[in-house]
C-alpha cells in the first residue's frame, strides 16, 4: 500500500472544524474495538465513558473542575507549540507550581501568625508563587536550549521525573504533617488558603472561571497582539521571523515562561482548590493529557476549551469504568494515545489530499 | 577488593547498561535515516509487557524475547505509518506513541502482574567463565548482553562500510538528494524505524526477562527517554553509545549502593541522579559547534515527494 500526500491549495473551513470531530469519532471506534476484544460490551463502555457523566449535576461540575487544569496548561503549551518549541515537561511545572504555592499555605498554617498580620494576602500570593514556580522550572530547559543548544524536549521531560521525586521527598520529609500519623501528606490547608467554592456545597471552585479567563486572554494575545504574531510567525516561517528582526532567544524564553507559569498556576489551583493539601501525587498526568488537549483544540485557546472538556470526560468516565466495567486506568491512557494519533492524522487531512494506492507501486 | 566483589559490581553496571545500549543503538539507526522517534519509551514498555507475557506463557526466554521484538516493531510500524505515511509531526507522534504504549502495556499486561519467572540463563564456558576478575564478566553474562554488543558492532559496520548504510545516511542527511538519486526515501525510513522498534522491544524484554524476574506497569521508568538522550550524547556514533550507556549504568549502580549505604541522603534525591545526569550529559555534549555537525541534517523533517 502506498500513501501519497498532495498539498491542498486552500483549507476548506468545513474540514478545519470537521477534522477534530472525525478524529474523536475514529478514536471512539478504535476504543470500542479494544473494549470488545477485552470481552466487554462496547455499547456499555460508551455509555459509561461518554454519556453517564453528562447526565448528572455533580458529574458536570466535576467535568469543569477536571477541565480547569487542562485548559490552563494547554493554553500555555499552545504558545510553545505554535512557535515550534517543544515543552513536554508541563507535568513537572504543574508539580513545581503546586509545591511552591502549597509551601506558603503550610508555612502560614498558624492561627496566631494569621491573627497577627491577617490572612487575606495568602491565597493571592499562593497563586503568584505557583505561577512563578512553574515559570522558573520551565525556564531551565529554555535557558539550556538558548545558551547551550541542549534539546528542550529531553531536558523538559527529564525534569518531570525530578519534580515528582522532589515532591515525594518533601511530603514524606520536611513538609509532612507532624500530627498526621506519619501519612505522607502535608497539613490540610486553612480555609483562607483554599480557592473559594462558587456556591455553598458545590464542587466548582474559583479556578474554573480563572481557567476561562486564561483561555480568553490567550486567544486575544495569540490573535490580536504583535507578540502573538511573533509566536505564530516563528513557527510557520522561521526565516521570515529572523528577517523581521524578531529575537529567537527572547521568544524561546518568553513562551517557555508563559507555558510554565500557566502550568504552575494550574498546579496551585489543583492543590488549593481540589485537594487542599500536598500529597505525593497531585496530578493524574494532567501535564501529559494537556498535550493532547492542545492538539485536539488545534492549538487555539478557544478550541482548547472544548477539547479540555472532552479529555476531562475521559478521566471521569475512566473512574466510572473502573467501578462498573473493571476496566483500569490504562484503558483511559491508551484511549488518549489513540485519540492524539487520530487528531494528528486528521490534521494532515486538512493540509494534504491523501491518496491511497493499493497493490503494486506506481 | 576481592575478585568476586569486583566482578559483581562491574556486572551490575553491564546489566544496567544493556537495555540502554539496545534501545539507543536502534534509535541511532532510526535517527541516522532522518526519523526522530520519541516513542522509544512506549515501544520499550510494550516490549517489556509482551516479552514477559510470551516467556511466561511459553516457558521460553527466546520466545519471550521474540514477542518483545515483535511488539516493539508493531509499535514502530504504527509510528512509521503516522510520520512517514501521513507526514505527521514526529515530536507529537512520538508522544502519542508513548502515551498509547504506556496504556496498552498496562491493559495487556494486567493479567501478568505479580507473577514471577526465572531469569534468563547466563553463558557458561567451562574454564573461561571461572577465570578470576574477568571470567564471569566477559564469559558469563546473560545472552542479551552479547546480542547488544553484537548489534553495536553490526550497526557500526553497516553504517560506515556497507552500501545500504551509505544510502541510509544519505536519506537522513538530505532526503531531496537521496530521492533525486533514485533511493526510496520513505521505504528506507520505514525500515530504519522498524529496526529501532525491534531494538527498543528487545530492550524492554530484557527488563522483564533478565533484569528483573517480573513485570510491573510503568517499569521502564524513563529508560526510553534516557536512551534518546544517549543518542545525542553519542553524537550519533555507535560505539559511543556503549560508552554512554556504561557511564549511565555506573551512575545507576552508584545510586543503588549509595542507597544501601544510606549516607543520610534522601532516597528520592539519589533516584533523581540518572535524570539529572541525562540533563548534564545533554548540556555538556550539545554545547559548541559539534552538535550541529553530528546530527543528521534532515532529522525530524517529513519527506513529501516533489512532483
Amino acid at each position: 500500500m502506498r500513501i501519497d500526500l498532495e498539498p491542498r491549495a486552500t483549507r476548506p473551513l468545513a474540514l478545519e472544524i470537521g477534522a477534530p470531530i472525525l478524529a474523536l469519532a475514529g478514536a471512539i471506534l478504535i476504543g470500542g474495538l479494544v473494549v470488545f476484544l477485552l470481552g466487554k460490551s462496547p455499547a456499555l463502555a460508551f455509555e459509561v465513558y461518554f454519556i453517564n457523566p453528562l447526565l448528572e449535576g455533580w458529574s458536570l461540575q466535576e467535568l469543569a473542575v477536571k477541565a480547569c487544569p487542562l485548559v490552563m496548561i494547554a493554553v500555555g503549551l499552545s504558545f510553545c507549540y505554535r512557535a515550534n518549541l517543544w515543552n513536554i515537561g508541563a507535568e513537572g511545572q504543574f508539580i513545581m507550581g503546586g509545591l511552591l504555592g502549597g509551601w506558603l499555605a503550610i508555612a502560614t498554617h498558624d492561627e496566631a501568625f494569621q491573627e497577627l498580620i491577617g490572612g487575606w494576602w495568602i491565597l493571592p500570593t499562593m497563586l503568584v508563587l505557583g505561577a512563578v514556580g512553574g515559570a522558573i522550572y520551565a525556564l531551565v530547559p529554555a535557558l539550556l536550549r538558548v545558551w547551550l543548544g541542549a534539546s528542550e524536549i529531553l531536558t523538559s521531560l527529564m525534569l518531570v521525573y525530578v519534580a515528582e521525586l522532589g515532591l515525594d521527598w518533601l511530603v514524606r520529609g520536611p513538609l509532612k504533617d507532624p500530627n498526621g500519623f506519619n501519612f505522607p501528606q502535608s497539613v490540610v490547608f486553612d480555609d483562607i488558603a483554599r480557592l473559594p467554592f462558587l456556591a455553598e456545597g458545590e464542587r466548582l471552585h474559583a479556578g474554573v472561571p480563572l481557567a476561562l479567563l486564561v483561555a480568553l486572554l490567550g486567544a486575544f494575545v495569540l490573535a490580536r497582539t504583535i507578540f502573538g504574531f511573533e509566536v505564530r510567525l516563528a513557527g510557520e516561517a522561521p526565516r521570515a521571523a529572523r528577517f523581521a528582526g524578531f529575537d529567537d532567544s527572547r521568544l524561546t524564553l518568553t513562551v517557555f515562561a508563559i507555558s510554565g507559569a500557566l502550568a504552575g498556576l494550574a498546579g496551585i489551583c489543583e492543590v488549593a482548590g481540589q485537594i487542599g493539601q500536598l500529597t505525593p501525587k497531585i496530578s493524574p498526568g494532567y501535564g501529559f493529557t494537556a498535550i493532547i488537549v492542545a492538539f485536539l483544540g488545534r492549538l487555539s485557546p478557544i478550541g482548547i476549551l472544548v477539547a479540555a472538556l472532552v479529555l476531562a470526560l475521559t478521566y471521569i468516565g475512566g473512574e466510572a469504568a473502573q467501578v462498573e466495567l473493571s476496566l483500569n486506568n490504562d484503558m483511559t491512557r491508551a484511549f488518549q494515545g489513540v485519540l492524539l494519533m487520530c487528531v494528528l492524522i486528521a490534521d494532515t487531512a486538512t493540509r494534504y489530499r491523501i491518496r491511497l494506492t493499493f497493490g503494486a507501486a506506481r | 577488593m576481592t575478585s568476586e566483589l569486583f566482578q559483581l559490581v562491574l556486572m551490575t553496571v553491564v546489566t544496567a547498561a544493556t537495555p540502554l545500549i539496545l534501545a539507543s543503538i536502534g534509535e541511532l539507526v532510526t535517527e541516522r535515516a532522518g526519523v526522530l522517534n520519541l516513542g522509544v519509551e512506549g515501544m520499550m514498555i510494550m516490549g517489556a509487557a509482551m516479552g514477559f507475557a510470551g516467556a511466561y506463557s511459553s516457558g521460553s526466554t527466546a520466545i519471550g524475547a521474540l514477542c518483545g521484538i515483535l511488539a516493539g516493531m508493531a509499535m514502530a510500524a504504527l509510528f512509521g505509518l503516522l510520520t512517514i505515511g501521513f507526514a505527521i509531526n514526529q515530536v507529537a507522534a512520538g508522544l502519542a506513541l508513548t502515551i498509547f504504549g504506556t496504556g496498552l502495556s498496562g491493559l495487556l499486561g494486567a493479567g501478568f502482574v505479580g507473577l514471577k519467572r526465572d531469569r534468563s540463563d547466563q553463558l557458561h564456558i567451562p574454564g573461561l567463565s571461572d577465570l578470576p576478575y574477568v571470567g564471569q564478566l566477559v564469559f558469563g553474562e546473560d545472552l542479551f548482553v552479547y546480542v547488544a554488543f553484537g548489534l553495536v558492532a553490526g550497526v557500526a559496520w553497516f553504517l560506515s562500510r556497507s552500501r545500504t548504510g551509505l544510502a541510509l545516511r544519505a536519506t537522513g542527511d538530505n532526503h531531496q538528494s537521496a530521492h533525486a538519486l533514485g533511493l526510496s526515501v520513505r521505504r528506507m525510513r520505514f525500515l530504519a524505524t522498524l529496526f529501532g522498534g525491534a531494538c527498543a522491544g528487545l530492550a524492554g524484554a530484557y527488563l522483564t526477562l533478565a533484569y528483573t524476574p517480573f513485570w510491573s506497569p510503568g517499569m521502564t521508568a524513563g529508560r526510553g527517554w534516557i536512551a534518546l538522550a544517549l543518542v545525542v550524547f553519542a553524537s550519533w556514533k555507535p560505539w559511543r553509545v556503549v560508552l554512554g550507556a556504561l557511564l549511565f549504568g555506573g551512575a545507576t549502580v552508584l545510586q543503588l549502593h549509595a542507597q544501601a549505604a544510606a549516607f543520610g541522603l534522601p532516597g528520592q534525591l539519589l533516584s533523581a541522579v540518572p535524570y539529572l545526569a541525562t540533563i548534564v550529559a545533554l548540556v555538556l555534549l550539545s554545547s559548541g559547534a559539534r552538535k550541529n555537525a553530528a546530527a543528521p541534517a534532515a532529522l525530524g523533517q517529513a519527506f513529501i515527494a516533489p512532483r
